[in-house]
């Protein structure tokens, strides 16, 4: 494969943005047939920025890009379709009423005489290539019913139907649950066997090595290295990514179990469809021990936590924090009484993304002092926000122009690192965590876990919600199983075994 | 000197969309003059925009009385912009404020021709009082229908709008008609008419429009219920999150809405009318909707296109005199800014603005609501 001509060359490619930050700084990339070329970096290393730059959506300041051999110029994305670029998101670009079809044509429809749409010839031509791909999908589907791993597959489709060359999928399995991940990579495989070239953007160390052919490193806008996955090794590529040592393995320490801080009882709520999601859940977490929950995406957690915060109304059952009922409390009195909350979503419900940095920082206390005041205590602490923000930004290493830029222009590991810092605070008795790292790179995960070994010895109680198996096991000193919205087991950490985990999260294990 | 810079480089980042949007406007309506003046006694003239509009700005502005008139025009645009503004920061799309003002009207010339014998000191602002209570009870309704049932907000201001011309109708023929008068309307107001400070009628009202403006602002940018607010209409998930009560805040927001387009009614029946009978309100509850529009929900914003909007009426018509081009052309600018304001991606490829100035995010509002997206606050439980 390495004495194929590179279909894609990037040379020297230099892109400035207003602010100052050098987001790409010289970096020179070359993409062969057939090949899955991961681009590893941490968030905000000049990843996206030079994808953005391949795809036509933003202008290089130097730099060039030949295309087997020939200097190109790419000047907006219908340029880069033209030329054989496919781009897959992270976000996706599917309009949610519209069919599979329908999205997959968008903008390149096939019609009868007439200006008719003939989808019934799209229809076709999308399940022969999903067929090709090694999927089935039904084009008639509309998007919002989808799940986010077949959403991506249409993305997928999309691009090949558009005769896309050069894939580039900008960190597929961010959404994806670990079972979806294994199936993209699946069809990954086919696309490569089928002589597409891939580029996969990507900071997860993991499936960097097991899906990469070769792997190039990014970091603050420079290629700092590339290696073959063979050749490397987890430990190597996050010292090259972050550039130091960083361990990976989390030293947890002894914990000192004390008295019950939040204890749920007979807990059964319904989630956001109606259907009852939780049956019935018993949960009691100690101060200063970390309670994990295991289990695959969707089986009551998100629902359990949001009971939990308050966002969720309980049908039956009870939720006493230190003694205190609070079932029937608001979201503003459980955080009165020590409750902190991370939630999955942080674009639903962590942050306000056209808010600056610093009131989202002060998001869940705005009414307090010192940030609120004066008179009735309606008028709002600027200073105090501000140093807030300062504060706590240097605190969490939050990278932001400054405290009053919109949060939204920051990085998705930024963003989260800006929720974190605003609920690790210091008065806490409980801390729900809910994927409290997704998204972020390993330097931003080792620094986080750091924080919640150092609030669990400071005899905060927390719970911990992760769809990484390993994180969970990492961290915790005492593992639930959740299976379709009840405990199915409960380990101390010293008897966690991965496999008999595993085993409980997919089957529940047997039913007495 | 780089302050000065910044500060202008701000302000046009947020005024450019709004000010080109009103210049095309003029220009198009321009194309309409010239087309329509082959049809009628002057013949086809190709200056008669420009002597059209030089007259309407000498209309509005050209002298004090033309000064004065614009700004008494402007006084209930001001108000009733920043009622259905205040809604735009919550996400809620205030079609209500013709109803409002007409609720505040009415109760602003009920209670003021009871006192119309009482000091103005006292008479002036509890009828005042009264027109804002009756807007912000009228306000409260579609809000709490929202808050607790989900009914939108659009759907039940446009039948309240009938509801409220109607109902007021009916009292006003059955119980409040005041006796030696050729139609129904309210007694005289007497000591309850806003003082006139300066000239014919520059009432005491056009003074209190204008630090209204000041008073929302603070509201909305320096106190927790404008952070409530603002919070709501962003991401109302969010707010749940952070303790805050999606279903209070938009009751609250459309009361207080409610209260400014009363407080408009009751501006313009005191400072001007001087009592209420049917079509008192002219189309100053349509218009706010496109004031807030035009000044982009900022309450400064909504100064300036209140003022704009006020010296259309006032200077129309002089226009018409000079020109003999009908005040309707007023009409067709007024549609033309909201049309450009919708469509700033046309304005911008006119003006080529290449800066990735965001999409006015009122209007967001408006389409997104209206076509079943984030509905803000409504399911809250």
């Amino acid at each position: 494969m390495s004495d194929q001509p590179p279909v894609l060359e990037m040379r020297g490619i230099t892109k400035r943005f207003p602010a100052g930050t050098l987001a790409n700084d010289s970096i020179d990339l070359d993409v062969r047939k057939g090949e899955i070329h991961a681009l590893l970096g941490e968030n905000g290393a000049g990843k996206s920025t030079l994808m953005n730059i391949l795809y036509g959506l933003v202008t290089p300041d130097a730099g060039e890009i030949r295309m087997d051999g020939q200097p190109v110029t790419i000047r907006d994305p219908a340029d880069a379709i033209a030329r054989g670029i496919g781009m897959v998101h992270q976000h996706f670009m599917l309009i949610p009423v519209l069919s599979v079809a329908e999205n997959a044509v968008l903008g390149q429809e096939i019609v009868r005489a007439r200006e008719i749409l003939d989808l019934d010839e799209a229809s076709r031509r999308i399940k022969l290539l999903a067929k090709k791909l090694g999927f089935d999908i039904d084009p008639s589907a509309r998007i919002d019913q989808l799940s986010v791993g077949q959403q991506q597959r249409v993305e997928i489709l999309k691009a090949i139907y558009r005769n896309a060359l050069i894939l580039v999928l900008d960190e597929p399995t961010a959404v994806l649950t670990p079972q979806e991940t294994r199936e993209i990579f699946e069809v990954l495989r086919r696309l490569r066997a089928e002589g597409a070239s891939v580029i996969f953007i990507s900071h997860k160390l993991d499936e960097v090595l097991e899906i990469a052919d070769r792997i190039t490193v990014i970091r603050r806008g420079k290629v700092v290295g590339s290696r073959k996955p063979a050749e490397t090794n987890e430990n190597e590529l996050a010292e090259l990514m972050v550039g130091r040592a960083v361990s990976l393995q989390v030293d947890r320490g002894r914990s000192h179990p004390g008295e019950v801080v939040v204890e749920v009882a007979g807990l059964r709520a319904k989630n956001d469809r109606g259907q009852e999601a939780l049956h019935g859940v018993d949960v009691a977490v100690r101060a200063g021990e970390i309670l994990g929950i295991a289990g695959v995406a969707g089986n009551g957690q998100d629902e359990l936590v949001e009971s939990l915060i308050g966002l969720r109304k309980l049908a039956t059952g009870t939720i006493h924090l230190t003694g205190k009922d609070l079932s029937r409390a608001s979201v503003d009195e459980r955080r009165d009484r020590g409750m902190s909350f991370v939630p999955a979503d942080r674009h639903r419900f962590g942050l306000v993304l056209t808010y600056s940095v610093a009131d989202n920082l002060a998001l869940t206390r705005y009414a307090e002092p010192p940030f609120a005041g004066g008179l009735a205590g309606i008028v709002r602490g600027f200073r105090s926000i501000l140093e807030n923000a300062v504060r706590l930004m240097s605190e969490f290493d939050v990278r932001a122009p400054g405290p009053t830029a919109p949060v939204g222009t920051l990085s998705g590991g930024n963003q989260q690192k800006v929720v974190v810092a605003r609920e690790f605070r210091h008065d806490l008795k409980l801390l729900v965590l809910d994927q409290p790292t997704r998204g972020l790179d390993v330097g931003s995960i080792e620094f986080i876990h750091k924080q919640v070994i150092a609030r669990r010895d400071a005899g905060v109680a927390v719970l911990l919600v992760s769809a990484e198996l390993d994180e969970v096991l990492d961290l915790s000193d005492r593992v639930l199983v959740m299976f379709r919205g009840r405990v199915v087991g409960e380990f101390p950490a010293a008897d966690a075994q991965r496999d008999k985990i595993g085993l409980l999260m997919a089957t529940g294990g047997a039913r007495p | 000197m780089s302050w000065a810079r910044r500060t202008f480089r701000q302000a046009w980042r947020v005024a450019s969309i709004p000010l080109l949007a009103t210049l095309l406007a003029f220009i198009v309506a321009a194309g309409v003059v010239i087309l329509s003046s082959a049809f009628t006694s002057t013949g086809f003239d190709l200056f008669l925009p420009l002597a059209a509009y030089a007259s309407l700005l000498v209309g509005a502005f050209g002298s004090g009385n033309g000064m004065v008139n614009t700004l008494v025009a402007a006084a209930p645009l001001v108000l009733g912009g920043l009622a259905v503004g205040i809604g735009f920061k919550a996400g809620l799309f205030n079609i209500g404020v013709p109803g409002q003002f007409l609720v505040g009207a009415f109760a602003a010339a009920v209670v003021g021709s009871a006192l119309a014998s009482a000091p103005t000191v006292i008479a002036a602002p509890l009828a005042m009082l009264a027109g804002a209570a009756g807007g912000a009870a009228f306000g409260f309704i579609p809000g709490f229908l929202k808050a607790r049932t989900g009914a939108h907000e659009v759907v039940t201001t446009i039948m309240l709008n009938n509801a409220a011309f109607y109902l007021l109708g009916w009292v006003l023929t059955d119980f409040a008609r005041a006796p030696g008068f050729s139609f129904s309307r309210t007694g005289e107001i007497g000591n309850s008419a806003l003082p006139v400070l300066v000239g014919r009628n520059l009432h005491i009202g056009i003074p209190l429009a204008f630090l209204t403006v000041f008073a929302v602002r603070w509201l909305l940018d320096r106190t927790t219920i404008g952070f409530e607010i603002r919070t709501v209409g962003q991401n109302p998930s969010a707010a749940r999150y952070a303790g805050m009560r999606p279903v209070f805040v938009t009751t609250l927001t459309m009361t207080l809405s409610g209260l400014l387009g009363g407080l408009a009614g009751a501006v313009q029946t005191l400072g001007v009318i001087g009592f209420y009978a049917a079509g008192v309100a002219g189309t100053v509850g349509f218009d706010s909707i496109a004031v807030a529009l035009l000044g982009r929900s900022d309450p400064i914003g909504i100064l300036f296109a209140a003022i704009l909007f006020g010296a259309f009426r006032a200077g129309a018509p002089l226009m018409q005199i000079e020109t003999s081009v009908p005040i309707e052309v007023i009409d067709i600018i007024q549609a033309l800014v909201i049309l450009f304001l919708a469509a700033d991606l046309l304005v911008r490829r006119v003006f080529r603005i290449r800066a990735a100035t965001p999409v006015i995010p009122d209007l967001a509002t408006v389409t997104q609501t209206w076509a079943g997206g984030g509905s803000a606050g409504s399911t809250a439980p």
